[in-house]
């Protein structure tokens, strides 16, 4: 028999065995005796956020760009409350994620103590499955289920609600074995009759196109390399999501580009004149689709998702294959290999996406007195791509045009919130990175207004030297809404404008950063250079065109070919119909 | 501008579960989040050791939404098993009502006869009072209520439906 310790010691010693190196949090009365089990070891580092939001997106940047699952300790209550938005932001882009959470005891639960929320209740829908732990005996196993259900299948977010009494009552702690759940077993291994027919629907393709997201990046980086090996033996073009991007390499012979709103031309035209379309870990999202019943009329519709719910969800597709997109592709691969299957004659297909590429939809109005927000990503791009940065980003116009001008070549680079689309989230997200990558280069590309979100957390970098880059694209608005205010209304501007804004230079100064500000375009390529230069967290305050828009668009409850480019003139007023899609 | 909707089929779901602390709320609220429709839900142990539970639901909803309630259902951690009973083919559905209803004289005699009719027991009386237990397809015990009204209905309490695909197969 194990000799006895308490539920903290179990919770520590049980995240030790899972392999936690770091662990993102903020104490509180509910998890002290936890934190007093933190500071008497050594072999897992805490790092102290400003604000538990932030944790949680520190654990999902540290997630997404090492491929381990990442931990958020808080208390109760607020603590838990805090942590919501990016529990939610984890589930929305399936990111593997462990949050502990402190609770009043056991025997002061539902009496309205104090600090004390529901916390299992409040989340219960914005968790893949969370634990209201009421004995130290049940609390190593379900630490260890907790990180098997995060990390496995769809990954997502799961949170433990442990008493402060269970944190101090005694138990035996035993590591369990493999872990084998009753009910929930995800399928990992796609059919490999349904398999068969894909392959075979691809080789009779004459429009095809791979249609990649999230999923692949979250089944690791052989997906990423299976990928392009199907990309190279089918000869089939490219597209991602705004999640998937760095999965098929920015500089391959078949990519085309992100698809969807602010997607390219040719992506979204490809989508909508393909005779078929092979969705890989992608979800059929509103921002990918458009209008729903304009979406890819002529294609036949494979999709290829771990996550059952996925399929029919949006999309009508012809072929579902359940399974991880990683074994799926390879088994993809085997089969069209066996079978001898050549690349087929796409000359006419790649001839009529080349005529959609001359487009150029992603060129913008040039400046030599500003500084186009476009040019600032192209210029951040040539600078820094050498190095292979991991960048991260905030939520808006900006997140757009990193999207559309920024080229990853590889996996786990590319950190943003793309399901619930959270303001706020780069700063923490890129902590996160810095931590699980000491010595990448990571840069938050970020919005003035987003900025602010979390703004309390370049004391967090401080504190850990981490030398952590933001490079803010200022234009003095809230961009995106104030470019949908002026597409939908008429550009009647309400409470778009950033007023009142700090000065960011003087604000990175106050927490122990170098600040730097970017006013003109000559100033673009020395004021990177200067940033880069600097061995420690830099803030860029790049002043850019205050009414750049992001263009392409397809505008709220259009098709795929009814994208709004640059030179469109498109300020107007929508019908309700579009008005209600968000 | 006016929000649409495409047409309903009503469908009745078997759904073992893990019978654990929250896994009713999770299943309910699963609903709710999504906009799905719960008609009826009943939910009670099966197992020897009360380790899981088997909840049956009537739900409405278009033939897309209802194979998204199963499959979003079928995903969540502590559910065994999902079957769409509907889709299966041929099943029973059973619901059992108490049924209060007071009175004398030939409203006594005439609750009586009905009750006969319907094969309802009487589990509890009074002088002026029965309780009926009336068990059947859903449509039957509307029927028995709708006639106890004429007589003297004080209260029902329902059980909601609880269903089982026919044959000697396990779901």
């Amino acid at each position: 028999m194990p000799k006895e310790q308490s539920g903290a010691n179990i919770l520590v010693e049980a995240l030790c065995d899972l392999g936690v190196e770091v662990i993102f949090g903020y104490p509180g009365g509910a998890v002290l005796p936890i934190y007093d089990a933190l500071f008497q070891q050594k072999r897992i580092r805490h790092i102290l956020v400003r604000h538990e939001q932030a944790a949680t997106h520190a654990a999902e940047g540290y997630a997404r760009a090492t491929g381990k699952p990442g931990v958020v300790l808080v208390t109760s209550g607020p603590g838990a409350t805090n942590a919501v938005t990016g529990i939610t932001d984890a589930l929305m882009d399936s990111i593997p994620m462990v949050v502990i959470t402190g609770q009043v005891a056991t025997h002061l639960i539902g009496s309205d103590a104090f600090q004390e929320a529901d916390t299992v209740g409040i989340t219960r829908h914005c968790t893949k499955h969370n634990y209201l732990v009421k004995s130290p005996e049940t609390l190593g196993n379900v630490i260890h289920e907790a990180f098997h259900i995060a990390t496995t299948g769809r990954p997502g977010p799961v949170v433990v609600d442990i008493p402060k009494d269970v944190q101090v009552a005694t138990a035996p702690y035993k590591k369990p074995g493999t872990i084998n759940h009753a009910s929930y077993r995800p399928q990992i291994k796609g059919d490999i009759k349904l398999i068969e027919a894909a392959v075979e629907m691809l080789a009779a393709a004459e429009r095809p196109i791979l249609y990649t997201g999230g999923g692949i990046i979250n089944s690791g980086p052989a997906a990423s390399q299976i990928l392009r090996e199907l990309a190279r033996i089918t000869g089939a073009p490219v597209t991602s999501t705004l999640m998937g991007l760095g999965a098929y390499p920015a500089s391959g012979e078949a990519w085309l580009g992100m698809l969807g709103m602010h997607g390219t031309y040719e992506a979204n035209w490809a989508m909508n004149q393909a005779d078929l379309i092979v969705c890989l870990g992608a979800r059929f999202d509103d921002r990918v689709t458009g209008r729903l019943d304009a979406f890819a009329p002529k294609a036949k519709k494979i999709h290829v998702d771990i996550d059952r719910s996925s399929m029919n969800k949006t999309v009508r597709v012809d072929l579902p294959i359940v399974g991880d997109v990683g074994h799926v592709m390879e088994d993809m691969v085997k089969v069209w290999k066996a079978r001898q299957h050549t690349k087929a004659d796409l000359s006419a297909w790649w001839t009529q996406i080349d005529e959609w590429r001359a487009k150029k939809s992603l060129s913008y109005p040039p400046s030599t007195t500003e500084i186009m927000p476009q040019a600032a990503v192209q210029a951040l791009w040539n600078a820094t791509h050498k190095k292979n940065p991991i960048i991260t980003t905030e939520v808006g116009q900006h997140q757009m045009w990193a999207a559309q001008h920024f080229h990853f070549e590889s996996p786990n680079k590319w950190l943003t919130s793309g399901g619930l689309g959270t303001m706020g989230y780069g700063l923490p997200a890129a902590i996160g990175a810095q931590l699980g990558n000491p010595n990448a280069l990571v840069i938050d590309i970020a919005g003035e207004a987003s900025i602010q979100m979390n703004i309390q957390e370049l004391a967090t970098a401080t504190q850990y030297r981490l030398p952590v880059k933001i490079f803010i694209l200022n234009n003095e608005y809230m961009g995106m809404v104030r470019q949908w205010q002026e597409l939908t209304y008429s550009s009647r501007y309400s409470e778009s404008y950033s007023d009142a804004l700090p000065d960011f230079v003087k604000l990175g100064e106050a927490y122990g950063w170098k600040g730097i500000r970017i006013e003109t375009p000559d100033q673009l390529e020395s004021g990177i250079a200067e940033m880069l230069a600097y061995d420690g967290p830099v803030i860029v305050d790049c002043l850019v065109a205050k009414v750049a828009n992001c263009f392409p668009m397809i505008p709220s409850g259009a098709s795929h070919v009814e994208m709004i480019l640059a030179d469109d003139q498109v300020s107007g007023e929508l019908d309700d119909e579009a008005k209600a899609l968000v | 501008m006016h929000i649409k909707e495409g047409l309903k089929e009503r469908h009745t779901l078997s759904v073992t579960v893990t019978n654990e602390p929250g896994v009713l709320a999770r299943i309910a609220g699963m609903f709710t989040a999504r906009g799905y429709n719960i008609e009826s839900l009943t939910v009670a142990d099966i197992t020897e050791d009360d380790s899981i539970s088997r909840i049956t639901i009537v739900t409405a909803g278009t033939p897309a939404v209802i194979e998204q309630v199963v499959a979003q259902l079928d995903r969540m951690v502590p559910v065994h098993k999902v079957t769409d009973l509907t889709l299966l083919g041929d099943h029973v559905e059973r619901e059992l009502a108490l049924v209060k209803v007071a009175g004398t004289g030939d409203h006594r005699i005439e609750a009586l006869r009905l009750a006969e009719v319907f094969r309802a027991n009487v589990v509890d009386t009074t002088i002026s009072s029965f309780v009926f237990e009336v068990t059947g397809a859903s449509t039957k015990i509307d029927r028995f209520v709708e006639l106890m009204k004429e007589i003297g209905l004080v209260e029902v309490a329902r059980t909601g439906i609880v269903a089982m695909a026919r044959g000697k197969e396990a779901i």
